[in-house]
């Protein structure tokens, strides 16, 4: 049967990879992107419309494009990006949006996939080493980012509950790191020296970027319902990510650590609560429950902290990871629909 | 002295890490610094002695159980020490989240074997790893008492030792150790300052009164012997959602009550602290 998906979050990062690698699907029948801002990346024929942030168009464009799938790969995890009240608008309001779109009376949404974190488990000093799925995170949320997160989960697991005929998808990604993703992880790893909290070396587990659009085209193919926890096998000291990106290391005092990291922001290194509280205890989660549902990591955490560190040293050489893409819509539309165009039937999958 | 590699099956290689570092914090090059470091300890200091090493697994997993003792146990090492020197499988070590909390030390207990003592850790540990795990049921409450109850062991937690045996399908190995109480004892705690800095117990050791700020840290030689009791297998299937709660008390005392009259038995035959 042929699928008709709805990617939230076409512009970021994820929105715009995942639409890429589902285009190349001949049972997907059409591609449609939401997000505030143009999608980053060249996309043959997925068709982009502008929202606001908290979507309330969904519900609408669901509607009239009768999709079956929904890829919500729109939340925000890098708290740095956006304003506090952004973060609950685009987390919190566009995921309650989604839900009642896709919950809607006569809905033709069929399957749900949401991109969330393993920031959800949080990170102390009592945490087990591997979190597994259903295990509670210990304590409350601290951070923004990591309350606007388990409101979001706790939406879901009750949409899926009054929706039985949805399959639910939940993918709680690790720290991502790849070639072309930036986060408060990459940027500090690419400091002169890279900052560390004095007297803790935790261990950190990592996801690479290919291996998150990988996982999201997998979950929507074979339609896998439940939660799924997306990280690459082994962990590793902090001290040695930062060895095999060629880095020393700079401590920052144990104590009052949020007040020795707060003038960093002035030099555009912003660390985040949550990345500091991952400074001092590291995370680990099981990632045994996906692989068992069929999935294959490309990665290991160690192999994905390689492959970035090459990534960088390419651009050092040659001054780009990949050739940058700017997207013009008259241009896209010209492309796409103006009959002066000569299309290649055996290439062009429309 | 040379240390040769332990034996076990080793992690599945990853030819992309720079250092040794397991999944759970552990270094078998930390370790084995730490073993030659400790040596001179173990063998000089402490004179540790085994009975029935031989009862410990050469292969798979087990959950030793041990008794602890003195305001810093002496127990953990010599018998993390004593296990991968004598019969080469590494010992994960499991102790209080606590530890993790504090800079440096919490670095290098993990490094050197330890492992926040999690049920879940211990069944990963022990169930799908096949590892020898390290624990003292009696917990702080053990290290925490004061000289004149040296010896008697206290409540085994609630058992929670036994469960994670049962679940992991892992026999229990009791270990009984005596000397630790006489190399640190506690004369006297400060429950009001142990209450502000949020932590077990602080005690004033014999070795602070002798030795003054050096105590701190330097145990008493006392003689370190040490015996391993028949493995102990319980008859039901593993990773079962729950087992019966009585079975485990019943199990977790039986346990401590062998522990017990084994001590006592060791140290009838005592005839000296220092000299065994």
């Amino acid at each position: 049967m042929p699928r008709r998906v709805l990617i939230t979050g076409l512009g970021s990062f994820w929105g715009g990879r995942v639409a890429q690698a589902l285009e190349g699907h001949p049972d997907v029948e059409i591609i449609v992107g939401l997000d505030t801002h143009e999608p980053s990346v060249p996309l043959e024929r997925t068709e982009f419309v502008r929202a606001d942030q908290s979507y309330s168009i969904l519900s609408r464009i669901v509607k009239a494009t009768q999709v079956d799938t929904i890829l919500h790969t729109f939340l925000v995890v890098d708290s740095t990006r956006v304003s506090a009240r952004q973060l609950h608008e685009q987390n919190v309001i566009g995921t309650m949006n989604l839900l009642a779109a896709a919950g809607a009376p006569g809905s033709s949404v069929r399957q749900v996939v949401v991109k969330s974190s393993t920031l959800v488990y949080g990170s102390s000093w009592q945490d087990p080493t591997w979190f597994r799925e259903e295990m509670p995170r210990v304590g409350a949320a601290r951070s923004r980012v990591e309350r606007s997160l388990v409101e979001v989960e706790s939406y879901l697991r009750d949409f899926a509950e009054d929706n039985p005929h949805v399959t639910v998808t939940l993918l709680r990604f690790a720290n991502v790191v790849g070639t072309d993703i930036v986060t408060p992880i990459t940027k500090a790893l690419q400091l002169p020296l890279v900052p560390c909290i004095l007297g803790f070396d935790p261990l950190f587990q990592f996801v690479e970027e290919d291996d998150v659009v990988r996982s999201i085209e997998f979950v929507t193919r074979v339609g896998l319902p439940g939660i799924y926890n997306v990280a690459g096998d082994g962990r590793l000291p902090w001290s040695e990510v930062a060895a095999i990106c060629g880095k020393r290391l700079i401590p920052m005092p144990p104590v009052a650590t949020e007040l020795a990291a707060a003038p960093l922001a002035r030099l555009n290194v912003e660390l985040p609560q949550e990345l500091l509280d991952l400074l001092r205890y590291g995370r680990g989660v099981d990632n045994r429950r996906f692989k068992a549902a069929g999935f294959t990591y490309g990665y290991t955490s160690a192999g994905a902290v390689h492959n970035f560190a090459g990534a960088v040293r390419l651009q050092r050489a040659v001054g780009s990871r990949r050739p940058q893409y700017h997207y013009e819509q008259d241009v896209e539309q010209f492309f796409r629909h103006s009959p002066a165009v000569m299309r290649d039937p055996e290439e062009n999958v429309t | 002295m040379h240390l040769p590699g332990l034996a076990g099956q080793p992690p599945p290689v990853d030819e992309a890490r720079l250092s040794d570092v397991d999944e759970w914090g552990r270094s078998e090059h930390m370790r084995e610094i730490a073993r030659r470091l400790y040596e001179p300890l173990y063998e000089s200091w402490f004179r540790a002695e085994w009975e029935g090493l031989e009862k410990i697994p050469r292969v798979g997993g087990a959950l030793l159980v041990a008794n602890h003792a003195g305001a810093i146990p002496s127990d953990a090492p010599v018998i993390m020490h004593g296990v991968e020197t004598e019969i080469r499988r590494p010992v994960y070590g499991l102790a209080d989240h606590m530890f993790k909390a504090i800079p440096v030390v919490g670095t290098m207990w993990s490094r050197v074997g330890g492992v926040a003592a999690h049920p879940e850790n211990a069944y990963r540990l022990l169930r799908d790893q096949r590892q020898l795990v390290l624990v003292f049921p009696e917990g702080t409450k053990g290290t925490g008492k004061v000289y004149s109850e040296r010896y008697k062991l206290r409540r085994f937690g609630r058992g929670g030792f036994v469960e994670i045996a049962m679940r992991a399908g892992v026999p229990v190995v009791p270990i009984t150790v005596v000397g630790s109480e006489e190399a640190m004892p506690i004369v006297a705690k400060v429950p009001s300052l142990a209450k502000l800095l949020g932590v077990p117990y602080v005690p004033i050791t014999a070795n602070m009164l002798l030795m003054g700020p050096l105590g701190a840290l330097v145990p008493f030689p006392a003689k370190m012997r040490l015996r391993v009791l028949d493995p102990i297998r319980f008859d039901v299937p593993p990773d079962q959602d729950r087992y019966s709660k009585s079975r485990i008390m019943d199990e977790a005392e039986a346990i401590r009550v062998k522990m017990q009259e084994t001590l006592y038995e060791m140290l009838r035959n005592r005839r000296s602290v220092w000299f065994g």
